[in-house]
């Protein structure tokens, strides 16, 4: 089985995710590992690939790649997989690779299973590992056809280099570009706002409940959230009492997050604020009361007073960072 | 001018996978996706007072008529269902065939779509559909505005904030930042039965039942796991390091 | 000791009675407007369906909406909520040769049955009572059983308006005129958010309020036509939950006793229901009164105590709950029904004005006659010939004629006699209900709930610590009741916020929603009670106690689908 791996940069690096992706594709063991890398500064990148399992690099430097849009890469990739005959695409998500796993789907009329956040070879077939009812449950999916198509959700590989692979072999591409494909023009981009991250996009939330004991104690929250680089929540009984605006509200019936790291400060735990974060990739959780639910559900419990451990915690988050 | 929505009607209440198709059970009562419904309300803005026609279109069951008719008491002109048994557990490759197929048939200048679906099928499907029509797409849209021809986006990434222009007939996904959507006043609400529903078979779009639901489809759904226990999970007791343990556990998952 | 009742909320029927404001030509005009898509206003929307398909040139003159159905609920079955084992009679009457048993959504017909009265451990098998034999009765899920009616009332032609609250009632020179409809998107301090959208007026010939226990509008128009009937309305709280089961369960059971305490004092009325609902579902439920005196009462904790018995654990084992929701039932009986079931341009039904039999612990088929006499009446109004006001006198008549008034008089005096405690009462029921009510007790004033006397004990000790599994606590009860009510609403709970300590624990353990909770205790004795008003499943159980509870925003509470 051969297996193709879209692979995006930014600011002239690979991005973790679909390195993470490769990684994962290259440690499956079965088959050729190639990459795309399309845009520019695309060669530059391309040695980087093989330290992450890449055999075959294809690199597209094309004008009509130039800007980070999805559908002209449909047609490089399209013209890829043809070219070098792969069995399986694999993508971390991300706003661009979302559009470009389903517009290739259509394109080649190739199943594409989504949301995946695991993926293994059975008996010679790829599996795929979709978690379902809000990570209740894990559907195992597959595909009928080929090429099979896969979006991972972000994070869920490590980068981690496999060391063995030497020099991939590069090659370039320059596919015929559809009519629609280049239709769409970027006229400006803007950088992040300097406040910090939104809810919706941070990697890391800290999180305050009613445990935190007064309004004046989110400062706590804010401080950590700050010292690691993430965005301030709430839980809907802080926001109830006009602790934090509802804007701050994660729960089912404010915001559902998935970031990298929730720390949950003072929260008991109640499931409709669970299923807002449930998915979340690592939660630690910090409450006086050693029989909150939320313990039931986070990979790190601290039963203790978070005004206490905090302030400390943040002094440590920060010298860390130096 | 033609706006299309494509809207979903999802299941309503505890979300339960039906133990025989392996698909989630839609058996029960649903409702407009209420992501599709900030689609819907741009489309409306778009409207405004002029005559231009924003007609709502969807793939599902018989039932999925609610759903199309909350468009319509919101203010849509007309709605599309695309309703047929063979339809059914279409997935992604099968139903961006089917609604491609309805859309073709309206020909707009526009065609929305909302961020994802509350029921996690169906994102995605925009680019999908796109790319069958032969249509310039863009997605997560916080901002809208058409304008000569062509219509001109602000959207989010991960990296800020982006500003497109794509020529009509285009595709557009909106985010749920984009509007707060309206409440159906109850006369649009009681004026929207009289508005025209249209039921389409498969037939009528000219496919037959080997390019949807499950022959149409490229994947499958094998079987229903637990999922992965969360790996070590740990408690322990504030003993005046726990800032410390904290840091070291954060480290280990190079979370710092 | 306090007593609820001393510290009313802030609520006044007359600020829910308006004339129209809309301009004339932005009302919406309908032809019989029914307010409440439950059992009697869907079976009074069916039965019009029926009598104005034979007269299309009645139907012709009452515009675009013949009959028009609100329901505050998501859809017609999201705030339905009842046991349910069913007289089939009142069904049988509405659909006529139409529809057979058969073709309604329901369990079957009630297999067989027990009743026990149970002790912390044992379960003593009695004769079922004669109030409680159910042969010949079918079990539904109410909330099923709505989305049916509901398509057949659509079917029949009226148009169900669903997430749509009547917060006023429209009058103007005397009459009722329709109902004002309750505004949507407005903020928690009562702002207009960016999708803000006013109610509306809606008027209609005749208006039938239907709106179940704790009718908001219901109340409000007895208020304003002053029929009030000779005793107060009472209420019981109902906590169920639908469970899929490993081992089908073969009967319907009734429990009496544990955990109700026997005392006087307690005044602790009420008993359980397990019921199945095909071959792996049951549903378990507790109701008690809300004239109960205990502060430390908690409905919602009592059932997650009563899964701990050995015989329901049986039932339940490995099982999973799939569904829980609470509501009240009115309990008064014959003598806390109105005065009078009409007043100019309104007609009242069901739960609304307490056509409820509590011995047998059925309503819903008095509920869809009295819904069915109800279009028959409004029929009658809307023709030439007959002046609304006899026409809806004559609903009246019907009623009274009728086996809801006949049944509900046989059992007058049964819910009065249990505030003599369990064991006198029990034979005092008996011996009513095996003379068929006509063993005369002299009149027992019933008082209302919120009169009643608090004490306080430590019930509250012996409740289950929440499993997860068998037992939970009240915010996932609440989850599971479907709730996903929006946060930054207005709060539509009514309430004196600053009371002393014993009537704040009463709520706050009532509510089996967690909507109340005790707050910071001042020097005076007081506390301020705190409010989580999106939590509300609107039971109504406040109302009975001590506040008030009103119609949220439309589309809010509880989406219930198998209660």
């Amino acid at each position: 089985m051969s297996t193709l791996v879209f692979l995006e940069h930014h600011g002239g690096e690979l991005q973790k995710g679909s390195l993470g992706v490769l990684a994962k594709a290259a440690s499956l063991g079965d088959g050729d590992v190639g990459a795309v890398i399309a845009g520019e500064g695309a060669k530059q990148l391309a040695a980087q690939a093989g330290s992450f399992g890449a055999a075959q690099v294809w690199v597209c430097e094309d004008g009509e790649v130039a800007q980070p849009l999805p559908q002209p890469r449909v047609d490089v990739l399209a013209h890829v997989v043809e070219d070098g005959g792969y069995d399986a695409v694999l993508f971390a998500n991300s706003v661009l690779a979302a559009d470009v796993a389903a517009g290739l789907a259509a394109r080649l009329d190739a199943g594409l299973n989504w949301d995946l956040a695991d993926i293994e070879l059975r008996d010679g077939e790829l599996v795929g590992k979709r978690p379902a009812l809000q990570d209740s449950v894990y559907a195992d999916v597959g595909w009928t056809g080929k090429p099979r198509l896969a979006l991972f959700r972000a994070g869920s590989f490590d980068a981690t280099p496999t060391g063995g692979g030497g020099e991939p072999e590069i090659s370039g591409v320059s596919p015929s570009y559809a009519e629609h494909s280049t239709a769409v023009k970027l006229l400006g981009q803007d950088a992040e706002e300097s406040s910090g991250p939104s809810i919706e996009d941070a990697d890391v939330i800290v999180a305050g409940g009613r445990g935190l004991g007064s309004p004046d104690n989110f400062t706590l929250a804010e401080e950590l959230a700050k010292a690691l680089g993430g965005a301030v929540g709430a839980t809907r009984a802080v926001v109830d009492a006009g602790w934090y605006p509802y804007s701050a509200q994660i729960g089912q019936t404010g915001k559902t997050v998935s970031p990298k790291l929730y720390v949950a400060l003072g929260i008991s735990g109640a499931i409709q604020h669970k299923v807002g974060m449930q998915s979340s990739g690592t939660i630690v959780a910090i409450n006086k009361d050693a029989n909150a639910p939320i313990f039931e559900f986070s990979d790190l419990g601290v039963v203790g007073d978070v005004h206490e451990i905090v302030p400390k915690l943040t002094e440590l988050v920060r010298a860390r960072k130096g | 001018m033609r706006i299309a929505v494509c809207v979903k009607h999802v299941p309503e209440g505890p979300s339960r996978i039906d133990p025989q198709t392996l698909r989630l059970d839609r058996s029960g009562e649903g409702s407009l996706n209420h992501f599709d419904a900030n689609a819907v309300e741009e489309a409306l803005r778009l409207k405004g007072d002029s005559d231009t026609e924003v007609v709502v279109v969807s793939l599902g069951p018989q039932r999925a008529l609610d759903s199309l008719r909350k468009a319509l008491a919101m203010g849509a002109d007309r709605a599309v269902l695309v309703s047929d048994d063979a339809a059914a557990g279409s997935d992604l490759v099968a139903t961006s065939r089917l609604l491609a197929a309805a859309l073709e048939k309206e020909d707009a200048d526009l065609i929305l779509f909302g961020q994802q679906a509350s029921d996690a099928d169906g994102a995605v499907l925009w680019a999908a559909v796109a790319e069958r029509l032969g249509r310039p797409v863009v997605s997560q849209a916080m901002e809208l505005a058409v304008e000569g021809g062509a219509v001109r986006v602000k959207r989010q990434t991960e990296f800020g904030y982006d500003t497109l222009e794509a020529p009509l007939p285009a595709v557009v996904a909106v985010s749920d930042a984009i509007n707060e959507p309206r409440y159906p006043s109850l006369k649009g609400i009681m004026g929207a039965k009289k508005k025209p529903q249209d039921v389409l078979s498969l037939a009528d779009l000219g496919l037959d039942a080997g390019q949807a639901g499950g022959e149409g489809s490229r994947t499958t759904v094998l079987a229903l796991g637990a999922p992965p226990v969360r790996g070590d999970a740990r408690k322990i007791e504030d003993d005046g390091n726990a800032a410390e343990a904290i840091v070291e556990f954060l480290a280990e998952k190079r979370l710092v | 000791m306090s007593r609820p009742s001393n510290f009313p909320p802030p609520f006044s029927a007359r600020d829910y009675v308006v004339e129209p404001t809309d301009p004339a030509d932005e009302r919406i005009e309908v032809g019989v407007l029914i307010v409440g898509a439950g059992p009697a206003g869907l079976a009074c929307a069916i039965r019009l369906g029926q009598l104005l398909e034979e007269r299309p040139d009645l139907a012709a003159t009452l515009g675009d909406v013949p009959v028009a159905v609100l329901e505050k609920g998501k859809q017609p079955g999201s705030h339905l909520l009842s046991g349910a084992v069913v007289n089939p009679r009142a069904l049988r009457r509405l659909f006529g040769n139409r529809l057979r048993m058969e073709d309604l959504p329901s369990y079957g017909q009630v297999p067989g049955e027990s009743v026990y009265v149970l002790t912390r451990r044992t379960a003593l098998p009695i004769p079922p009572p004669p109030p409680m034999r159910n042969h010949g009765n079918w079990i539904f899920s109410l909330s099923q059983l709505g989305r049916f009616l509901a398509e057949r009332a659509e079917e029949g032609g009226a148009m169900i308006l669903p997430e749509t609250a009547a917060q006023k009632l429209l009058v103007s020179h005397g009459r009722v005129v329709g109902v004002r409809t309750g505004d949507k998107g407005r903020s928690r301090e009562g702002g207009e958010l960016g999708n803000f959208e006013a109610g509306s007026d809606l008027v209609a010939k005749v208006t039938v309020l239907a709106e179940g226990t704790q009718g908001h509008l219901t109340g409000v128009a007895l208020d304003r036509f002053g029929l009030r009937g000779e005793d107060p309305q009472v209420w019981e709280l109902a906590v169920k939950e639908v469970w899929k089961v490993q081992k089908p369960l073969d009967r319907v059971i009734h429990t009496m006793g544990w955990p109700l305490r026997t005392g006087k004092r307690y005044r602790e009325f009420g008993g359980s229901f397990v019921y199945p609902m095909g071959k792996e579902t049951v549903t378990i439920g507790l109701v008690v009164g809300l004239d109960y005196r205990d502060a430390s009462l908690s409905v919602h904790d009592l059932l997650q105590e009563l899964k701990t018995h050995p015989k329901i654990r049986r039932i339940l084992a490995g099982g999973e709950r799939v569904e829980w929701g609470a509501k009240t039932i009115p309990s008064g009986g014959f003598h806390s029904l109105p005065e009078r079931l009409h007043a100019p341009g309104v007609l009242f039904c069901g739960d609304g004005v307490g056509m409820v039999n509590v011995p047998r612990l059925k309503g819903i088929h008095y509920a869809i006659e009295s819904g069915r006499l109800a279009a028959e009446a409004a029929f009658r109004a809307l023709q030439r010939g007959e002046t609304p006001a006899s026409a809806l006198a004559s609903y009246d008549a019907a009623v009274r004629d009728s086996f809801i008034w006949s049944d509900l008089y046989e059992v007058r005096n049964m819910r009065q006699v249990f505030g003599r405690g369990f064991f006198v009462g029990g034979a005092l029921a008996s011996a009513m209900t095996m003379s068929k009510g006509r063993v005369e007790l002299g009149k027992m004033r019933a008082e209302p709930d919120a009169d009643q006397p608090l004490l306080v004990t430590d019930r509250d000790a012996s409740y289950p610590a929440p499993d997860g599994k068998l037992t939970f606590d009240k915010l996932s009860s609440v989850f599971a009741s479907g709730n996903k009510t929006r946060d930054d609403q207005p709060n539509h709970i009514r309430i004196e916020r600053r009371v002393p300590g014993e009537v704040a624990r009463l709520w706050e353990h009532m509510c089996p929603a967690q909507v109340y909770e005790v707050g910071r205790e001042d020097d005076d004795g007081t506390v301020l009670v705190a409010l989580a008003p999106s939590n509300c499943v609107q039971c109504g159980a406040i109302t009975a106690k001590g506040g008030r509870l009103t119609p949220p925003e439309g589309g809010s509470g509880p989406e219930y689908t198998e209660t």
